[in-house]
């Protein structure tokens, strides 16, 4: 999209998956601390909390690279 | 090809499943509320960029390549399709995978190299459009109802789907999950238009992406990678060969989904695939928005390298539930409603609950519903269009200011969401009318197919030979599905054997009506006078100047990246051999 003043979709996409990535770490870290009576299988990999670092970090990325007002 | 082959029998889904599958935390619920303030809050604020018909229907033309490619895979990429061919894979191996690469990746590419030139240089804002431009007004008429009220059906049965699946995963009510839905679709869509629909779709298509990968991920560290994955399938399975793409279709009793590569090649990957990628509105829409002739071609070879990747997260984690879940814990219909089991049908929402804990199984879930709601709003936006231009416009009032026609767009969308609601409602009723409609729908695509594909590649076709080829074409495949209604052992006609199974029905049936089709449209323009070349500029290969790329570098030009993906395709087949 060029038009001009109009938000990008990835500055959209990038804010969803930073509050996504900030609410799934911090259910891995709550996960951690006090872990299920019945966990997933392979919980030991805890990818609540590498996933949701992923999300932040690619949220940060795109929420920063896209955001309104940074021009092309 | 979620309209024309999932084969996902959702109906057994409300006998089997005592109770849901997974429950939701807080954390979960609160990741899916934030996903529908996301897309509706997108839609109220691309409201103000939708004023004129051009920016409602077409979003004024100005994606760009990768956000029309994305939108027009994330327009295919319903859960139904995500559930139904997890379940293929579960069902009848890697097999399933061809209904992805072969069964879509050279349809792409023809789109982008060869037909994308021709819809986006005649200014067409439709299919049922260039079959106007070309043919005339019967075709285009006869076309625009047809993929209406097919269009507006198919949402329904989606959105019931959706509903179904939600109420046997989660235990919501089924009235509450289309109501939600359906609303939030209709104001999204209803308030930007084709604009609001393709943010969504890609926000969609993320989603998918990021809520379904980490079954894979894990699935594959459990299994001991993919050579574990296939030497624990071995040992479950050791009389049937689930992990060779092409290596047991030489004969239709070697195989576990009993079809001939014959079949595949020339049924799937030839008149569905193509009928389906080329001329079914519903994604051409988003590849005819794109900014410019390039990224319009650009558009659908960047969706097929992501097509091809799509196995990944659907065909995979069926794979993997074969490997990794006791040989016999997931069963065919009958067996699974008879024990009140688990069916195959359920092997994806099995597998995110096997690996996703609180937040990950709320992504996975809002990775679901945002595949529901990006294939419904898909059918809604596509409706809209081709009821307001060529069929309102066309039929009804000619000569109006472009005002009114968005804002019959606008209420059509409402309308188009409502009378899907009352579709979904029906088939809750007749829950066998589903596994007929999708039969239904394929009638259309491979006549539709023929009529455009000769249209656009053969100057000499005329107005009355392509009306009437793409009449006797549908007609045909409704006859031939009604004679096998009627009369099971016709099959042996159609299908070219007694044993054919539904699928490769379908896939005879459409090639039968492609080739009636092709022949009356040839024989009727034989006999009837072409249209002046003059005419033809802009719709037809011989009589169109196309844009040349030479100044590009050769990495600019979209020939390039399709040989790269054609280049792909092919290594794949070979190492899946």
């Amino acid at each position: 999209m060029h038009r001009v003043g109009m938000i990008s979709i990835w500055f959209f996409i990038g804010v969803l998956l930073l509050i996504y990535g900030v609410l799934i770490l911090g259910a891995g870290v709550y996960d951690l601390s006090n872990p299920a009576a019945h966990p997933v299988v392979r919980s030991d990999l805890h990818a609540g909390i590498w996933w949701g670092i992923l999300l932040i970090a690619m949220g940060v990325v795109y929420s920063l690279r896209f955001r309104p007002g940074r021009g092309k | 090809m979620q309209a024309i082959t999932a084969q996902f029998p959702l109906s057994f889904l409300l006998q089997t499943a005592p109770s849901r599958l997974v429950s939701l935390s807080g954390v979960d619920i609160a990741i899916i509320v934030v996903y529908f303030f996301a897309v509706i809050g997108i839609g109220f604020y691309l409201k103000r960029y939708t004023k004129t018909g051009e920016d409602f229907f077409l979003a004024g033309r100005e994606m760009t390549a990768w956000v029309a490619g994305l939108s027009f895979l994330a327009a295919n990429l319903g859960s139904l399709e995500l559930m139904g061919w997890a379940a293929s894979a579960y069902q009848y191996g890697i097999l399933a995978t061809h209904w992805y690469w072969i069964g879509a990746i050279p349809a792409m590419l023809f789109l982008g190299i060869v037909m994308i030139p021709f819809y986006y240089i005649s200014k067409t804002h439709s299919v049922p459009g260039y079959l106007k431009l070309r043919y005339g007004e019967p075709a285009r008429a006869f076309s625009a109802i047809s993929f209406g009220f097919m269009t507006v059906l198919m949402s329904g049965i989606n959105m019931y789907s959706m509903a179904l699946v939600l109420k046997v995963v989660l235990g919501w009510d089924i009235h509450f999950s289309i109501w939600v839905s359906s609303i939030t679709v209709a104001v999204y869509v209803g308030l930007g238009g084709l604009l609001s629909a393709i943010f969504n779709e890609v926000l969609q298509f993320v989603l998918i992406w990021l809520g379904a990968l980490l079954i894979s991920i894990i699935g594959l560290i459990e299994a001991g990678g993919w050579s574990g994955m296939v030497a624990r399938i071995h040992h479950n399975f050791p009389a049937q060969d689930f992990t060779h793409l092409w290596r047991t279709m030489g004969s239709f009793s070697d195989n576990p989904m009993g079809i001939h590569w014959v079949g595949i090649v020339f049924g799937l990957g030839w008149v569905i695939s193509f009928g389906y990628w080329t001329t079914d509105f519903l994604v051409v829409q988003r590849v005819i928005a794109a900014k410019d002739l390039r990224a319009a071609k650009l558009a659908p070879i960047i969706g097929s390298a992501f097509k091809m990747a799509v196995p990944f997260i659907v065909i995979l984690p069926g794979l993997l539930g074969l490997a990794l879940l006791p040989p016999g814990f997931l069963t065919g219909e009958t067996q699974a409603i008879a024990t009140g089991g688990h069916s195959y049908n359920e092997v994806l929402p099995i597998m995110l609950a096997r690996y996703c804990g609180p937040g990950l199984l709320g992504l996975g879930i809002t990775a679901l519903i945002a595949g529901f709601m990006s294939g419904m709003a898909g059918n809604v936006s596509a409706f809209a269009t081709v009821w307001t231009y060529d069929i309102y416009r066309a039929l009804f009032r000619k000569q109006a200011p472009d005002a009114h026609y968005v804002s019959m767009g606008r209420w059509c969308t409402i309308l188009g969401v409502l009378v899907s609601i009352g579709t979904a409602y029906f088939v809750m009723q007749f829950r066998s009318i589903m596994d007929y409609v999708q039969q239904l729908f394929s009638f259309f695509i491979a006549p539709l197919f023929g009529t455009v594909v000769l249209g656009m590649l053969w100057k000499r076709a005329t107005p009355e030979g392509g009306f009437w080829g793409l009449l006797t074409g549908t007609f045909s495949s409704i006859g031939m599905w009604l004679w096998v209604y009627l009369d099971p052992t016709a099959l042996r006609y159609i299908a070219l054997s007694s044993q054919a199974k539904p699928m490769a029905e379908n896939m005879f049936r459409a090639l039968w009506a492609w080739i009636i089709c092709v022949v009356v449209t040839v024989v009727v323009s034989m006999a009837t006078r072409p249209k002046p070349e003059a005419e033809l500029a802009g719709l037809v290969y011989g009589c169109t100047e196309l844009p040349s790329e030479g100044h590009l570098a050769l990495y600019q030009r979209p020939i390039f990246w399709a040989g790269v993906v054609a280049f792909v395709f092919v290594v794949l087949q070979v190492i899946f051999w």
